[in-house]
């Protein structure tokens, strides 16, 4: 299987009292909490994190989208990306990944995404989320009741813009070109492997499966209630006739791992507490603008006892954060010795059948020095015992295929005077 | 759903059926709903009909009128759909009542197209954008912060405008709950973020008497909108406003007498 080291870039220094004193992490957060020169710091500690995670052998890094908000400091994840394509050397390079209904016109994605392609020799995955209505619908004012037939509209713009070798005009609704012929294209053909990262909606599996794209379902709350969702989007894969190849699908968890489950719990409770009281602080307000779920959706969720269950989590994480008791209790931090995590995490695996898991293993306001230990002692002590499972029986046909290995460029060594 | 002396009616409209409600007699005077449309008759409606034909048709994804908004991409889409429904519903060139969002709309027709409206009264219309007093967002809204802001009898209006009505069944209070959420969406279509389309430049257009009507304790569009409307239009107008009256004036005031 495929372990992936996916950095969130939590603002890390919001105060004790931010929950008491402050309505919202996103949108309207106070940016007089925000200090460039911490943010300095931060931003190069968590590009040492990722850079580290590629160094120890991850298979890939990941990194996200989100605007206006101290619970990721990403509005351009191709920013990071970019100095990750040179600063690491074979790791597979996952943006999930650029919000395609926010850029005007799209094909700005299809030039980036096929800068980073070319920069990394093929290692990019392309992930495109709808975005949160946060995100989306609020910081960058898109109208919610188009948000998603102009994201599907800007998907076409951007696939036909990576595989159409002629210049050609795109008549859209929502976008309207004479002349696109998008240069620089991706090294990888057709295009590189398309991840979506969804939150549990029908919809959203059955165009993974048209489509043949992986299905990333990236859920704070962890392994019990990921197994409802996953569930469902391996019955309608069944429905739709398609294989169970585990690779077909991604599910993000956060993981803290020690010598002792008694050490990683004294190790992991502030920076898991940090998480889920002020990174999840999302205000109530911003959370579901009419028009943003499909009532499709909206349907199955009243109709769904499984995807109610997964809302009534969201509730109560916007009205009452959870105890560090709960978060380890649900499975939304998966704590313990390396032997303990690799346990559980092979039966998160094999029960959800999930080939690309992305790991958490910084988050909240974990310092650098216990980011670093958590992950080394992850690639060392767990991953080898997760890595054969799937690999005899299937093939990861999302995985990227890049240049031959010595083929591919290796960044001259700066000097620092 | 009925209400006695209420007759229903569905008119097609760029392909969807769009409900129309008639009632009373004498000349006919159109009634386009506010903000979260109309799940069923109210008292407003019976005043206007005790001197009038009053007909009401429900605008594009408001309740009645099916998912018309999804086709509606533009500005334009949305001014041309309009006077198809005027048209559909034999009101082209008559008196016209617009609340809210339907006030907005009504006076952007009457820009557009004078000879589509006869007169207007327009009941806290949407539309100016005043950055130093701007009206609230009302997308934005807990589910307990919508009803004090839109009424000034919150309980009773969360009961009767926001809550599906006893003896639904399970999947009946699902369909209500969407159609509510649904005239959210629309409403959004058309107003997201601001609401300012640019009707000041064309309040200029609107030539026929325009009657202003405020209530007084409006959270959404603060009074003071009525002058700046009137001080934009090009015809006759007059200024009402209501003592305890907020956005939802047909529900916090209905025996208001709007006419005349």
């Amino acid at each position: 299987m495929k372990l992936l080291w996916f950095h969130l870039m939590p603002y890390t220094d919001l105060p004790d009292d931010f929950t008491k004193k402050h309505a919202s992490v996103w949108v309207d957060i106070d940016s007089r909490l925000f200090d460039p020169a911490k943010a300095h710091g931060m931003y190069n500690d968590f590009m040492d994190e990722l850079e580290f995670a590629a160094e120890i052998g991850f298979d890939g890094v990941c990194v996200n989208e989100h605007h206006q908000n101290a619970y990721g400091l990403m509005p351009s994840p191709n920013i990071i990306a970019a100095s990750l394509a040179r600063r690491t050397r074979d790791a597979a390079i996952v943006v999930m990944g650029n919000s395609l209904a926010l850029y005007n016109p799209p094909t700005r994605v299809a030039e980036e995404f096929a800068m980073l392609d070319c920069i990394s020799g093929g290692r990019l995955v392309a992930g495109f989320p709808v975005g949160t209505p946060m995100d989306t619908v609020f910081c960058y004012g898109q109208n919610p009741s188009q948000l998603r037939e102009k994201y599907l509209e800007a998907h076409d713009l951007v696939m036909k813009a990576w595989t159409e070798p002629d210049t050609f005009a795109f008549n859209g609704r929502f976008n309207q070109l004479r002349y696109v012929n998008t240069w620089p294209k991706p090294v990888q053909k057709p295009h590189p492997p398309v991840w979506i990262p969804g939150g549990g909606s029908i919809e959203t599996w059955r165009w993974c499966a048209e489509m043949d794209y992986v299905y990333a379902y990236l859920s704070y709350f962890g392994y019990k209630l990921g197994q409802a969702t996953m569930d469902g989007f391996w019955a309608e894969m069944d429905r739709l006739g398609k294989d169970r190849n585990p690779f077909r699908a991604g599910f993000l968890q956060f993981v803290g791992v020690a010598e002792t489950r008694k050490e990683a719990l004294e190790m992991y409770k502030e920076p898991a507490e940090y998480f889920f009281n002020r990174c999840l602080h999302v205000d109530a307000r911003w959370a579901n603008p009419a028009g943003y779920s499909s009532e499709a959706t909206i349907r199955a969720r009243v109709a769904s006892q499984v995807v109610a269950a997964a809302s009534k989590a969201t509730d109560a994480v916007a009205y009452g954060p959870p105890s560090f008791e709960e978060i380890v209790d649900k499975g939304y931090v998966i704590i313990g010795s390396p032997d303990e995590v690799a346990d559980q995490l092979r039966e998160v695996a094999v029960n959800m059948n999930v080939g690309q898991l992305m790991m958490l293993l910084q988050y909240g306001n974990m310092k650098k020095e216990l980011a670093f230990y958590n992950t080394e002692l992850f690639a060392k002590r767990v991953a080898p015992q997760l890595k054969p499972l799937f690999e005899d029986k299937w093939e990861d046909r999302w995985w990227p295929k890049p240049l031959p290995r010595e083929e591919r460029a290796l960044p001259r060594a700066v000097v620092v005077r | 759903m009925s209400h006695p002396g209420v007759k229903e009616t569905f008119v097609r409209v760029g392909g969807e059926q769009v409900r129309v409600w008639e009632k009373g007699s004498g000349a006919p005077l159109g009634v386009l709903a506010g903000l979260g449309g109309l799940n069923a008759w109210t008292p407003f409606l019976d005043e206007l009909a005790q001197s009038r034909t009053v007909i009401v048709p429900s605008l594009p994804g408001f309740p009645g009128g099916g998912l018309l908004h999804k086709k509606l991409d533009t500005f334009a889409d949305w001014i041309i759909c309009m006077l198809d429904l005027l048209e559909a519903a034999g009101l082209e060139g008559k008196d016209l009542v617009g609340h809210s969002i339907g006030g907005m709309l009504a006076a952007e027709v009457a820009a557009f197209s004078r000879a589509s409206v006869k007169s207007l009264v327009l009941i806290a219309p949407l539309g100016l954008y005043d950055e130093k007093d701007p009206p609230a967002d009302p997308f934005n809204r807990r589910a307990n912060e919508l009803p004090p802001l839109l009424s000034t009898k919150p309980a009773e209006f969360a009961k009767e405008r926001l809550t599906p009505p006893a003896g639904l069944s399970g999947d009946e209070q699902t369909e209500w709950t969407i159609v509510q959420i649904r005239a959210t969406e629309a409403a959004s279509r058309l107003l997201w973020p601001l609401g300012d389309l640019g009707l000041a430049r064309r309040l200029h257009r609107v030539t026929c008497p325009v009657k202003l009507v405020w209530g007084a304790g409006d959270r959404v569009v603060p009074p003071s909108y009525a002058q700046k409307f009137a001080s934009g239009l090009a015809g006759p107008t007059q200024i009402q406003i209501v003592p305890g009256a907020g956005h939802a004036l047909d529900f916090d005031a209905p025996r208001t007498a709007v006419l005349g």
